[in-house]
């Protein structure tokens, strides 16, 4: 390994370092100096932040005989998913404290899911993605079990898990086809056996379709998402919030690599299956989100509707395409964390707000809190000028441009019926009375937090080039 | 010496019967964990049989690799179990159904 390789490895060895460290000192901390845990977790998140910052790569290149990739879409990626990770763990922490669940499992299993997705990202051969994903997914299993006596959370957990293995092993035999195919693992060697190879082409499609099953699975594409609704339901809020959010960057890493890097040829068989995919994500996601009572729930369905959107762009299988994706995933996952980060703030000991009553009356109760949902409620339903508007219409932009005008159709009409919902919530707080009249109880800082992520998804709607010329200098279209 | 394609066809019925074993089974979640051990099994066996007959070494490394996941993932499964029998007093399949929607 040369120095310029490590030197391109550096964030995941200070993360894996880091995190093996504070593993260590947090079994040896008496539980009132359990701050001390935090406060490393959230110092290394900053840290690993600026070392890939400090080396943003302006090209692809490649290390460890091709196992290990950056590149200006990774490394953007990365950013995203430690400073959403950094968010997450500032939500969690009065949530956690509050139910004296205040433990350093949840900063250390975070920390270990973060460098699994660091991984993914950056994995350039199958052996690795597997092994990334793998290093998320567990820590997560466990994360979302973390709550020991609750019968919700630990039943997700099992649900979780099952699938989740499931997933892994579809993934897995897929990547037996390819690698029995192709006699290679490397990403990059894969697409030119793939660009010479004529003859198998239906066994490649077998294994193709196994791949995505497991990426489906792992994104919560409809008809693979049976697992999203009870993990976001039975989990702690605070896991739910860590699920939602970055792995969610991860797995659209991970279907980049695999199906753009790897198997970029065979395009026109995947495009079907992902438009198979993502109608039905985006239905069934839509229209079953309408009759929730439970908003964790409600926002799994909505998750969903998503994913659906988000496969839109990748199916295109042009660059413009991606990028409008890459856009479409890091608006998804700022506000999904400002939508369950108010669930946290709305919480308190002994009290969850995860019915969507819980939300009447909410202007009376606290109207800059209001604002902030409504803000974050208008932009997952995609009202202009917020933020998931710019995302759904440049997906569906780029369908238009590549001649699916039918498919772009489609994806508006679900998002108008995907607006009732929200509106539903919108109604609740500013129309109706409120039920539950106790004060907002919260730290400062989580104050701060929430409102600088509603902020932030606000001042990105009102000037989403800035979002837009980063996730496309990431496909250097810039 | 089987010959390839009876190595894939081992792999492929493996692979079809803890499928089956998984969506079958209503009854006990550690028959779960083990048609989830089979699934990795029936991967590793396809991944052995490639390698050998292409003389490529990758395929068997990645199976190691694949064999260590799978004992963290059965030590994650099983310990999630405990947890689930503590507070239901059930491994039953058709009783994890409190969520509903």
């Amino acid at each position: 390994m040369t120095l310029i390789e490590l030197n391109m490895l550096m964030p995941e060895i200070i993360l894996l370092s880091m995190a093996s460290l504070i593993l260590i000192i947090d079994a040896f901390l008496p539980d009132d100096l359990r701050d001390l845990t935090y406060q490393l977790s959230q110092g290394t998140l900053i840290g690993v932040g600026l070392v890939i910052f400090s080396t943003y790569p302006q090209q692809t290149e490649l290390a460890l005989h091709g196992m290990f990739v950056t590149d200006p879409m990774g490394a953007t990626l990365k950013l995203f998913i430690v400073g959403i990770v950094f968010f997450t763990f500032l939500y969690s922490r009065s949530y956690l404290k509050e139910r004296n669940f205040f433990k350093g499992e949840y900063f250390t299993l975070g920390l270990f899911a973060t460098l699994g997705m660091l991984i993914m990202v950056s994995a350039h051969n199958m052996l690795v993605i597997y092994l990334g994903l793998e290093l998320l997914s567990l820590s997560l299993y466990a994360m979302v079990a973390m709550h020991r006596d609750s019968q919700s959370a630990t039943e997700a957990a099992m649900k979780y898990f099952v699938l989740g293995a499931i997933a892994s092993g579809i993934l897995l035999y897929g990547m037996s086809m390819l690698y029995g195919m192709t006699g290679t693992l490397d990403l990059n060697e894969l697409s030119q056996s793939l660009s010479t190879l004529d003859e198998y082409h239906t066994a490649l499609v077998f294994g193709l379709v196994f791949i995505v099953v497991g990426l489906a699975f792992k994104l919560g594409a409809v008809p693979f998402h049976m697992w999203v609704p009870d993990v976001y339901q039975g989990s702690p809020t605070s896991v739910t919030l860590f699920i939602s959010s970055a792995p969610k960057l991860a797995a659209f890493a991970m279907v980049m690599r695999l199906l753009v890097d790897g198997m970029g040829h065979l395009h026109s068989d995947w495009q079907d299956m992902l438009i198979l995919l993502s109608i039905l994500s985006m239905a069934i996601g839509n229209i079953v989100a309408i009759s929730q009572t439970n908003i964790k729930r409600m926002l799994a369905y909505s998750t969903i509707s998503h994913v659906g959107f988000l496969l839109l762009g990748i199916l295109t299988a042009d660059k413009a395409g991606y990028a409008a994706s890459m856009f479409y995933v890091v608006s998804y996952a700022l506000m999904t964390l400002g939508g369950f980060g108010m669930i946290l703030l709305l919480s308190r000991a002994g009290f969850e707000a995860e019915n969507i009553s819980d939300y009447k009356g909410l202007n009376e109760r606290n109207s800059w809190f209001a604002f902030i949902m409504l803000i974050l409620m208008l932009s997952m339903m995609g009202v202009p000028p917020m933020l998931g508007f710019w995302a759904k219409f440049s997906v569906v932009m780029q369908l238009i441009n590549s001649g699916m005008l039918w498919l772009a159709i489609v994806a508006v009409l679900f998002a108008v019926i995907g607006a009732f919902y929200y509106l539903r919530i919108i109604w609740m707080m500013y129309f109706e009375k409120p039920e539950e009249t106790a004060p907002i109880e919260d730290t400062m800082d989580m104050r701060v937090a929430v409102s600088a992520n509603g902020l932030l998804v606000l001042g990105l709607g009102l000037m989403p080039h800035t979002l837009m010329t980063i996730c496309l200098s990431a496909f250097s279209l810039v | 010496m089987p010959t390839l394609n009876e190595f894939l066809m081992l792999g492929a019925i493996l692979f079809c019967l803890s499928i089956a074993g998984i969506f079958l089974n209503r009854k006990n979640l550690i028959i779960l964990l083990m048609c989830i051990e089979l699934m990795l099994l029936a991967v590793n066996m396809n991944f052995i049989a490639f390698s050998y007959f292409s003389g490529d070494i990758a395929g068997q490394v990645f199976v190691f690799f694949i064999l260590t996941v799978a004992a963290a993932e059965a030590a994650i499964g099983l310990a999630i179990l405990v947890v689930l029998f503590r507070n239901r007093a059930t491994i039953n399949v058709d009783d994890l159904d409190s969520m509903k929607g």
